[in-house]
């Protein structure tokens, strides 16, 4: 019964937060991810929520963290600089374990770079944690429209059910690019109350909730295995990765995001060659699909880790295979040519998979 | 003999002590706070935002929602609460070095965008809780311990002067600076955050009340003698009073 449309990544990802109920989005320029905040600014008055334009990433991830601290769905959106900028406040909703929702649209870094293009770049400062204080965020990877759409629902789900911030990472390409939508709603199972939520005493019998850091009052080891736990809990349920050919392949390609795009056209290509190549894309960067990987190089030859980047998910990657096979990188310098446009095309890591094998 | 209770703890006082260095306004401030609060019945709609440094344990001594504890940012996360629930009545305690310095953008920025929060801002002409350093309100020739020499208005400029400065911006309701170092200047103090929080009940606008305060340890002077300095120095450079004062703002939208 969905309705089907035609819809850029940006606005996918406005519309998958609307789908989720979130009616609450902090805004602040910046190419590639301005659409999200066009759309919104206009959509969100309609249903009765707000856009509210902050002064600066800095200010609208502040107004995330006290808009998660509401218990109401919250979402801003930014690109790579701007994301930066967030991490302060995003260091301290981890400590308060407030949930929310950033769509990331990477462009390429470091710096300014090039002022809005393409580029995977914030892999690391995506996965690790860009802030102070050994925290997790789970970061999704989609990879087409559609999965834009669907992760962001998927996002406000998660964030709700561990209390945690999700990062919806994309990229100029995937913002930008325009696909066949189904605006389909995705069903999850019943969240827990908001319990904890800042809504005036009134409204929760007398009870008052008070947000801050505890450390400072003790029960330091105490909170760090609570995050532990509750990042192993993550790690054990909400690990995803799509096995595309990979089961018998000879080599395994490791790519995400839209160069996952290039990656699995490629394997068409190679199985057309009659050569035994699959795609292992990991849909979460955090949780890592560690055991998956570590698993399949060890039916494999070879790895190749393809990513628009001087190499950061390949840390990752040869982390999980452990020195099982050998792991090669075809990273930024794969591109076509070096302008601000070029990209990493499937004819490219062909020619890889061909010297590789 | 019967005994009656005249005066007792706050009702929305949690603990039984505060964190305060002896001779330090804070305390009293946080009464007012209370007294203002009760007076105007909005503690259960009340949300506080506090700061880092002094303001930061304030989330845990009141009996209403809080969060905070972070330097700088309190107008940002309180702007955003307020926008979500608009019948709840949003504030925010920060220091005179998150409000002038860290925190600028943020604090200047929920004034010019009208929000309608209430900003108690804390003057006590230093960075408190990490020990004295400079900060925007510091006194010219003021010695601190990253202004060794004193302040010097040539390399360090002059001292901030939020009221002032927010009364020129259209969005705001009402901007005051008061100080308690008198029982008379407590009781104007008090009277001064009631119209800040009626300007938010009224939804007229943006509010803001800076208070003055003693640091004792920093200012390296006894409790008493930081009163005649706050009385000789700090109102010289900080005049106190009403900067605005409205009822009505003009919120009609021209159309293009």
């Amino acid at each position: 019964m969905a309705e089907w449309i035609l819809s850029s990544g940006n606005e996918a990802a406005a519309r998958g937060a609307i789908q989720a109920g979130c009616k609450y989005f902090f805004g602040y320029p910046i190419t590639p991810q301005n659409e999200i905040a066009e759309f919104l600014s206009e959509e969100l008055p309609k249903i009765g929520g707000v856009y509210l334009q902050s002064d600066g990433e800095g200010a609208a991830a502040y107004m995330l963290f006290g808009g998660a601290l509401t218990g109401q769905r919250v979402m801003t959106a930014t690109s790579s600089p701007g994301f930066s900028l967030m991490h302060e406040a995003i260091s301290h909703m981890a400590m308060v374990e407030a949930p929310a929702v950033i769509i990331e649209v990477m462009r390429l870094g470091p710096g300014a770079g090039t002022g809005g293009q393409q580029g995977q770049t914030d892999y690391r400062q995506m996965t690790k944690g860009g802030g102070h204080g050994a925290y997790r965020n789970i970061v999704l990877a989609p990879y087409t429209v559609q999965e834009i759409f669907d992760f962001t629902q998927l996002a406000f789900y998660l964030a709700d059910k561990y209390r945690i911030l999700v990062i919806v990472a994309t990229d100029f390409i995937l913002g930008r690019m325009t696909e066949r939508v189904n605006l389909r709603s995705l069903n999850f199972p019943p969240l827990p109350a908001k319990d904890w939520a800042l809504k005036g005493k009134d409204q929760k019998d007398g009870k008052s909730d008070h947000h801050m850091s505890a450390l400072v009052f003790g029960g330091i080891p105490e909170f760090f295995q609570h995050q532990t736990e509750k990042h192993q809990r993550i790690i054990e349920e909400e690990t995803r990765v799509e096995n595309y050919q990979a089961e018998n392949a000879r080599l395994i390609i490791i790519a995400y995001g839209s160069t996952a795009r290039a990656a699995r056209r490629a394997v068409n290509i190679a199985r057309k060659n009659g050569l035994e190549v699959g795609l292992l894309r990991p849909i979460t960067l955090w949780p890592f699909p560690k055991e998956a990987i570590k698993k399949a190089a060890s039916r494999a030859e070879k790895v190749l880790v393809v990513e628009d980047s001087p190499g950061e998910l390949v840390e990752d990657v040869e982390a999980a295979v452990l020195e099982q096979v050998p792991v090669h990188l075809l990273g930024i310098w794969a591109r076509h040519h070096s302008g601000p446009s070029g990209l990493i095309y499937p004819e490219r890591i062909f020619q890889e998979i061909k010297a590789l094998i | 003999m019967d005994r009656q209770l005249i005066y007792g703890k706050p009702g929305l006082l949690t603990g039984p002590s505060l964190h305060h260095c002896p001779g330090c306004h804070y305390g009293i401030i946080l009464g007012v706070l209370f007294e203002v609060i009760e007076e105007l019945d909005i503690g259960g709609r009340a949300i506080a935002v506090t700061g880092g440094g002094c303001t930061a344990r304030w989330a845990r001594y009141l009996d209403i929602d809080t969060t905070g504890g972070i330097h700088g940012p309190g107008p940002a996360i309180a702007s955003a609460i307020k926008r979500i629930y608009p019948e709840s009545i949003v504030f925010v305690a920060q220091g005179d070095g998150e409000q002038g310095a860290i925190g600028l953008g943020y604090f200047m920025n929920s004034a010019l965008r009208a929000e309608k929060i209430t900003i108690m801002g804390f003057n006590n002409a230093c960075f408190g809780t990490t020990g004295g350093q400079m900060a925007p309100t510091t006194l010219l020739g003021m010695k601190t311990s990253t202004s060794p020499l004193g302040r010097n208005p040539q390399t360090e400029g002059f001292p901030f002067h939020a009221p002032e400065l927010i009364a020129t911006i259209k969005g705001t309701a009402y901007a005051a600076r008061v100080s308690v170092h008198t029982s008379a200047n407590r009781q104007r103090a008090k009277a001064a955050l009631k119209t800040a929080f009626q300007k938010q009940i009224d939804g007229v606008g943006f509010s803001l009340v800076e208070f003055i305060a003693a640091c004792p340890p920093n200012w390296h002077l006894s409790p008493g003698d930081c009163l005649k300095f706050i009385e000789e120095k700090m109102l010289v450079e900080f005049p106190l009073g009403d900067f605005k004062n409205v009822d009505t703002i003009d919120y009609s939208m021209p159309v293009f």
